[in-house]
């Protein structure tokens, strides 16, 4: 089952995201990226059905490239946050996305975090978990999360979390992807991998 | 709909006033404990059907050092009957890239024929070729505007272009997955079990099609909606070329032949007096 979860520090938002790729019972893939950065200062993490999560995240990512240049200056997080919100529940009556979503982003306001359910419900928080992971990773933010964490504090936390879901839950995902925002960017962190999938070598 | 008669299993034991605690567990008369459902019988292979991946087919494919390896089975089934052992499931695209076919035949044949029209057009609009990451794209949008409609497609694209060996897993419910191994099919977990304890990058063509002919083998012979005829596929630089299409039934007298029995004691005719 897929975890999402993530939370915001002293600079910088934190996302991490399990990289199964699941089909009933046979996993596909063991390093699928589920967090798409959606511009230089954006992720988008993201868990539901393989189809929805996808192309949902690349068609915000899209948009969100188009606003910048239609308009010459980047949206903010919380005007990406509602826009994709929107989109949600547009469709919601119609054809709905089965994906949960957590946005993080830095701007002029500072690091924010962004909980949008798969029923377009809208949340901005400092800390924020999807699926059977957040069952583990809720309560343990809940008790050592404090304001202003630094990056090594996080870090452990997050550590610290993928520990219990790799202990505690049944079918626990083997392979994590850590991503931060901050105000140098969005980027890839680290990986916390137990089974190493062969890389794609281009010859 | 079966229901199982338990009034034979009431209780039989009179009722005492014991106030011993394992004596009354005793007296109440048997019972155990039964599957919440209305079909009693059915509810167990309801749950092995649920778990087993759909589509009756086995198509496999892997990235190596020498290119990609595509191999699938070639049976179609109908429930229990099965409706030909002779159907193509390796659809030729173009001649540098290939697709296998799971789940509806008939919406795969179609859609990777339309994904040769598009990939024809994308060459003559460019002057040069699609990319594989770009075919199998093009694909995934295509079923994903029509997700929720009963499309049955499991499939994957797998070719050589400028960027050397490409191998895409593209479904219906619209997942494109980029990967270096995968099976689809409801041989896949046993096709999967042999592939992967084999796989090595570094095989030569001959090993690398030895082992997508023997994971298919396995799953054939483990599937019961797999079967027909073996074939494998090689792409390299060059295009795609077919290595080989084995019947499967003969595959298994190759791989485990049979050993004249050891006679251990003869009986001779007994001498008549």
């Amino acid at each position: 089952m897929e975890c999402v979860f993530g939370l915001v520090g002293k600079d910088f938002a934190i996302v991490v995201a399990d990289s199964s790729a699941v089909h009933s019972i046979l996993v596909h893939k063991t390093n699928e990226d589920k967090i798409m950065l959606l511009d230089s200062h954006k992720l988008m993490g993201a868990s539901g059905e393989t189809g929805d999560r996808a192309q949902f995240t690349e068609y915000i990512q899209k948009n969100v490239a188009l606003y910048q240049f239609r308009n010459g200056i980047p949206l903010t997080t919380a005007a990406t946050a509602n826009f994709t919100r929107g989109e949600l529940a547009t469709a919601l009556r119609k054809n709905p996305y089965m994906v949960n979503i957590i946005l993080a982003g830095y701007d002029k306001e500072g690091p924010s975090l962004y909980f949008v359910d798969y029923i377009a419900s809208l949340h901005k928080l400092d800390k924020a978990a999807f699926g059977y992971g957040s069952y583990f990773a809720l309560s343990m933010m809940d008790r050592h999360y404090h304001r202003d964490m630094t990056v090594e504090e996080a870090v452990n936390l997050v550590d610290k979390v993928i520990m219990e879901i790799r202990s505690r839950l049944v079918v626990a995902p083997p392979n994590f992807v850590i991503k931060i925002v901050d105000k140098d960017g969005a980027r890839e962190y680290a990986w916390r991998e137990s089974i190493k999938d062969a890389p794609v070598i281009a010859s | 709909m079966m229901k199982i008669d338990f009034s034979g299993l009431a209780a039989s034991a009179p009722l005492c006033g014991n106030t011993d605690e394992l004596n009354n567990e005793i007296s109440t008369g048997q019972k155990f404990e039964l599957p919440i459902a209305d079909d009693f019988d059915g509810f167990q292979r309801e749950a092995v059907q649920m778990v087993k991946p759909a589509k009756g087919t086995t198509t496999l494919a892997f990235i190596f050092k020498e290119g990609v390896m595509v191999a699938a089975d070639s049976r179609a089934s109908m429930g229990g009957y099965i409706s030909s052992q002779s159907v193509k499931k390796i659809i030729e695209i173009n001649p540098y890239m290939l697709g296998t076919m799971a789940g509806g035949a008939a919406d795969c044949q179609f859609w990777h024929r339309n994904l040769g029209i598009k990939c024809r057009l994308h060459e003559l609009a460019n002057k040069r070729r699609i990319s594989v990451t770009g075919a199998s794209k093009l694909l995934a949008n295509i079923l994903y505007s029509y997700r929720g409609m009963g499309l049955s497609v499991g499939t994957m694209i797998a070719g050589w272009d400028e960027t050397g060996p490409g191998l895409y897993y593209v479904d219906s419910e619209g997942g494109r997955l980029k990967g270096t191994r995968f099976s689809v099919g409801s041989g896949s977990p046993y096709a999967y079990g042999v592939l992967d304890s084999g796989y090595r990058f570094d095989m030569s063509v001959e090993e690398g099609a030895e082992l997508a002919r023997r994971a298919i083998y396995h799953a054939t012979f483990r599937d019961g909606a797999s079967g027909g005829v073996a074939s494998v596929y090689h792409v390299g630089p060059n295009g795609w070329k077919k290595l080989s299409g084995d019947d499967v039934g003969e595959l298994h007298y190759m791989y485990y032949p049979v050993e004249p029995a050891s006679v251990e004691q003869e009986m001779t005719e007994v001498s008549g007096s």
